[in-house]
């Protein structure tokens, strides 16, 4: 169902909504693409004219500031016009239902809408309802899929170890409450890891995570073993419904990454957060801050990667 | 008819007169992917240029990516990071409708302004669709329709002419 959504009549990118169901060759074409798009920073004038004349409208119901801020300025790299609807300040407030809000920005001749949704599935939907010319792009949807963050991470893997056969990764964390660790298992599956462990409390698993194609620890000593590619996530407190830890204190202590903790892994191990970051509860500052940290390369490469995948939704939409 | 080294030969010649009558100062030289690079390999060469050959897709400059879509195939540009009041000798193997010189152009307008750019192409064929033209050729023809000339290369160059068959 999402596969067909995503992909047109011709295998070609419509949607990007979700890891699952795109082929491994979409993957490395949208990796491929991005390549091309990271020196555009450097230049004197910031911008390729790929999308002069689109309209994208980034509609976030949930907050982000890595997100929001860097589809914008990939918009804006593409020559796209952008609107960032800050939902707190719109007629959503006023009780206007979500397709309402759609229709009315479909009236506006808009190409493109970039959704941050609180609820699972909030992109799909509107992909589905929103009129044939539009492209839709999931910024995060509940505790779904957050498939440009799995992206920008494999492009980060990619550019520092080059090849994913040979490497192992280890996600670390609140799996349970986490649309990106749902989307980086696809994504590394997809594009042939040789090894994905997810390192979580019990509480912080989903029912049946093997299921994804992952191995399973629960004790970061030994799981960190081996390691090529480590991935810290984010203890989603927000989230959580019920007492699922004893404290931060208690979670830092077992599950924290440290400087020792870090020296179980190989040695030219890298570390990863998509952020925000929560210092001293899943991470502590000397290994964000250190020299194996490439934290702030995410960032920078989410503009890239979300270039690519904008670039390749909206191609051929101006003649269909 | 085409041979590549008479072609190569006077593209040579018509580019170091120009060099002379333009005064071009410590120029740069840009080849456009993939062709033109390699005739661009050759000139800098010819024309012992000191600064490293510069490299140019104009995937993301092209006017028909809304027909055509992304070239999946697309390779970062290498320029440096210096364009601004360079004097720069642009490179192509064929020159047709001018719209990949007007994207190169506009590309290459981004890294900064140069001083000025002059474009040699290896091949000048009819069907201009712009009002550009080069400066410097290896040769001017006139292509029957269905026609089409295509350099071949890297390793050896060499000019292919092909008749398309017309479907009615």
């Amino acid at each position: 169902m999402i596969d067909n959504l995503q992909l047109n009549a011709e295998g070609r990118l419509k949607h990007f909504l979700s890891i699952e169901g795109l082929p491994k060759s979409l993957l490395t074409e949208i990796l491929d693409i991005a390549e091309s798009f990271v020196g555009i920073g450097d230049h004197q004038i910031k911008k390729v004219p790929l999308l002069r004349g689109k309209t994208i409208v980034n509609l976030f119901f949930e907050n982000s500031t890595r997100t929001r801020t860097t589809f914008e300025l990939a918009a804006k790299r593409l020559s796209a016009d952008v609107l960032s609807m800050s939902i707190s300040t719109s007629s959503t407030s006023k009780g206007e239902s979500l397709l309402d809000t759609i229709r009315n920005l479909e009236a506006m001749f808009v190409d493109m809408f970039v959704v941050r949704h609180a609820i699972s599935g909030a992109a799909h939907f509107i992909a589905q309802q929103t009129a044939p010319h539009i492209s839709v792009i999931n910024a995060g949807d509940g505790q779904h899929a957050h498939p440009t963050q799995a992206m920008l991470d494999m492009f980060t893997i990619r550019q520092i170890k080059k090849d994913f056969s040979n490497i192992r990764v280890a996600i670390i964390g609140d799996i349970l409450h986490s649309r990106v660790a749902r989307s980086q298992i696809q994504a590394l599956n997809t594009l042939g890891a040789a090894e994905v462990r997810v390192i979580a409390p019990k509480t912080l698993l989903p029912a049946h995570v093997e299921s994804l194609g992952v191995n399973v620890s629960h004790n970061l000593t030994e799981g960190l073993k081996d390691i090529d590619v480590i991935i810290m996530l984010r203890l989603q407190k927000e989230r959580m419904t019920s007492a699922l830890l004893p404290s931060e204190s208690e979670y830092f202590k077992c599950f924290g990454l440290t400087e020792a903790k870090l020296k179980l892994a190989k040695p030219d191990a890298i570390v990863m957060h998509p952020g925000p970051i929560n210092r001293g509860v899943e991470i502590d500052s000397k290994v964000a801050d250190g020299p194996q940290s490439v934290i702030l390369k995410q960032v920078s490469n989410g503009i890239a990667i979300r270039m690519a995948i904008m670039a390749l939704a909206m191609q051929k939409q101006g003649i269909n | 008819m085409l041979k590549i080294q008479d072609l190569l030969n006077k593209l040579e010649v018509e580019l170091k007169h120009k060099v002379v009558e333009r005064q071009l100062n410590n120029p740069l030289m840009i080849g456009i992917r993939t062709g033109g690079v390699w005739v661009a390999e050759q000139m800098h060469q010819r024309l012992n240029i000191t600064d490293p050959l510069g490299l140019l897709d104009i995937s993301f400059y092209r006017d028909d990516f809304s027909q055509i879509g992304v070239n999946p195939n697309v390779k970062p540009s290498q320029l440096p990071p210096q364009i601004e009041g360079r004097d720069i000798i642009l490179i192509d193997d064929v020159f047709y409708t001018g719209r990949t010189i007007r994207a190169a152009l506009n590309e290459i307008f981004d890294y900064g302004r140069p001083n000025q750019v002059i474009l040699a192409v290896l091949i000048e064929r009819d069907g201009k669709q712009i009002p550009l033209c080069p400066d410097c050729v290896g040769t001017s023809i006139t292509l029957n329709v269905g026609q089409w000339v295509k350099l071949i290369g890297p390793e050896p160059l060499a000019i292919q002419l092909q008749t398309q068959d017309l479907v009615a």
